[in-house]
């Protein structure tokens, strides 16, 4: 059985509230995908299709109105708690230092939150170690709003996955960064990626995001959104920028923005 | 250096200015001291009947720290049940808006009536006047945490309770302090209020007996004295204010956005 399934999912519409529109128009309909353990896929698509959406649904912080998805085995209903986030703005605590941010998930979840208060330096030591590897060494008594845009999306990659989570979702964690220092993300994620083998599901815009990063690359559909094309990256890892500008991948970039495109125009 | 020095000192300059404008204006027009006593003679009244004022300053110091007190309570957990659930937000606010609406002082011979005059009428009514900013700026500060950070702790199995002691309490702190320091002047306002009408005793009470007996100049010393008082009192919550927020006057209220 595959890691995540998910079968025939519809979902209404939602506003601001989380009220359900009451016209039904559908968010998402017909989704199906499935994801083996420690696989790293990424959805693209048109915006408005749905996507943050499918992953909220995978998370159980929404609930489907219709179809099924199982993670780990087990039907999702409630939001689970094996699971890292990271969104596009870094909603990092501003009344935390960074190593206190990153610490956030400990607290909460068990059998750490038990410990949490015992085994402090223990703890402290495991966030300043992460936040060394993703180049924030030293940075961890600094407020949040000291650290530029892409120290704190460092940052909040450390707090989505410092509680070792089995299930990695990240919502266009670097959407609003600039193109460099998000190549250097790309690269910080992958690493990190290699090392804890926790499985991926990336939310972006970025087709060359999507394919440097991703072993599948999901296009999805105008909304209501559902899966329309899925597409195997055959890339070794680990991968390097360069990797981006030959043929075979450029080719493969070109023709996924077709699909988007061609999705686009369908509405 | 210098600069640091004359912006600390700037108010009180202003404040001697002022009361020497006072002064010569008074003297130089002649104006009676049953009309306007010049600040010398008010500052004077203040020594002159410094018994009674500091017996009516306490007890209205008094009855106001313990309204505001009584309304830091209430305030704080009303706001808490305000801000988290929304079914007590759409029930209660409506009615604490229509509440708050009502001037006060005709409240005050009703009190009377229940509860009698004096210190505890006095309390009530600081309380009444203060209550209602602290709820508002609580149940602000809870009601709009941002709903990424809510998925974040949900997506690690957080309760209700734990987004509230985690996020959503610290991060309404700014909000508490600065209703805080309006509510404790108003605190003020509702004490004197109470005590101008039905009182017996209070700063508000001596101005009212000052002004039956034509003493101008008493009159002057009272406001001054609880212009002292409020100010003073601002002054320590400003500090507490800045003592455990200053992340959100360094920082940006709106949570430092990502973005190069």
């Amino acid at each position: 059985m595959a890691f995540i399934e998910i079968e025939d999912v519809d979902l209404v519409y939602r506003n601001s509230f989380g009220h359900e529109v009451s016209d039904g128009t559908l968010a998402l309909s017909g989704t199906n995908l499935t994801m083996e353990k420690g696989e790293f896929i990424a959805l693209v698509g048109p915006s408005g299709c749905g996507k943050s959406t499918l992953l909220k649904v995978v998370s159980g912080l929404i609930r489907a109105n219709k179809g099924k998805v199982t993670v780990a085995g087990e039907t999702v209903t409630d939001p689970l708690k094996i699971v890292g986030m990271a969104f596009q703005n870094a909603s990092l605590l501003p009344w935390r230092s960074t190593r206190e941010n990153v610490l956030l998930p400990l607290e909460i979840v068990e059998p750490h939150r038990q410990r949490f208060r015992a085994e402090k330096a223990h703890y402290e030591e495991l966030a300043d170690k992460l936040l060394e590897t993703v180049g924030l060494e030293g940075f961890g008594d600094r407020a949040p709003w000291q650290l530029s845009g892409g120290m704190q999306q460092r940052a909040q990659l450390c707090r989505a996955l410092v509680h070792e989570p089995d299930l990695l979702l990240l919502d266009e964690p670097f959407g609003a960064l600039d193109a460099f220092t998000r190549e250097e993300l790309w690269d910080v994620l992958q690493a990190l990626y290699t090392d804890r083998k926790c499985t991926v599901m990336l939310v972006t815009h970025d087709l060359r995001e999507a394919v440097y990063l991703a072993d599948t690359v999901y296009v999805m559909s105008a909304r209501p959104g559902r899966v329309i094309l899925d597409k195997k990256i055959d890339m070794p890892r680990p991968r390097k920028l360069e990797d981006l500008y030959s043929r075979d991948i450029a080719d493969l970039i070109q023709e996924l923005r077709h699909h988007i495109n061609v999705a686009r125009t369908d509405e | 250096m210098k600069n640091i020095w004359l912006e600390r000192l700037s108010p009180w300059i202003l404040t001697i200015v002022l009361i020497l404008l006072w002064e010569v204006i008074v003297k130089g027009f002649g104006i009676s001291r049953i009309v306007m006593p010049s600040a010398s003679e008010s500052f004077y009244a203040i020594y002159e009947f410094r018994v009674g004022l500091w017996k009516s300053s306490l007890t209205t110091l008094y009855s106001t720290v313990i309204g505001f007190g009584i309304a830091v309570v209430f305030g704080v957990l009303m706001g808490v049940a305000i801000g988290i659930s929304r079914p007590v937000y759409v029930t209660v606010y409506p009615l604490m808006v229509a509440f708050n609406a009502i001037p006060k002082v005709v409240v005050v011979p009703i009190l009377v009536l229940w509860i009698g005059s004096g210190l505890q009428t006095s309390a009530v009514t600081a309380f009444i006047l203060c209550f209602f900013p602290i709820v508002v700026n609580m149940a602000v500060g809870l009601a709009t945490i941002e709903p990424e950070l809510k998925d974040v702790l949900r997506a690690l199995g957080a309760k209700e309770r734990d987004i509230v002691i985690k996020v959503g309490i610290p991060r309404s702190l700014p909000y508490l302090f600065a209703s805080l320091k309006i509510a404790i002047t108003l605190a003020f306002v509702g004490a004197v209020i109470a005590e101008t009408v039905a009182g017996s005793e209070g700063i508000g009470n001596l101005m009212l007996v000052a002004s039956s007996n034509f003493n101008t100049p008493l009159m002057f010393a009272g406001i001054i004295v609880i212009a002292a008082m409020a100010t003073g009192m601002y002054g320590i919550f400003a500090a507490l204010d800045s003592r455990f927020t200053g992340w959100a006057t360094r920082g940006s209220m709106n949570f430092a956005t990502a973005g190069g």
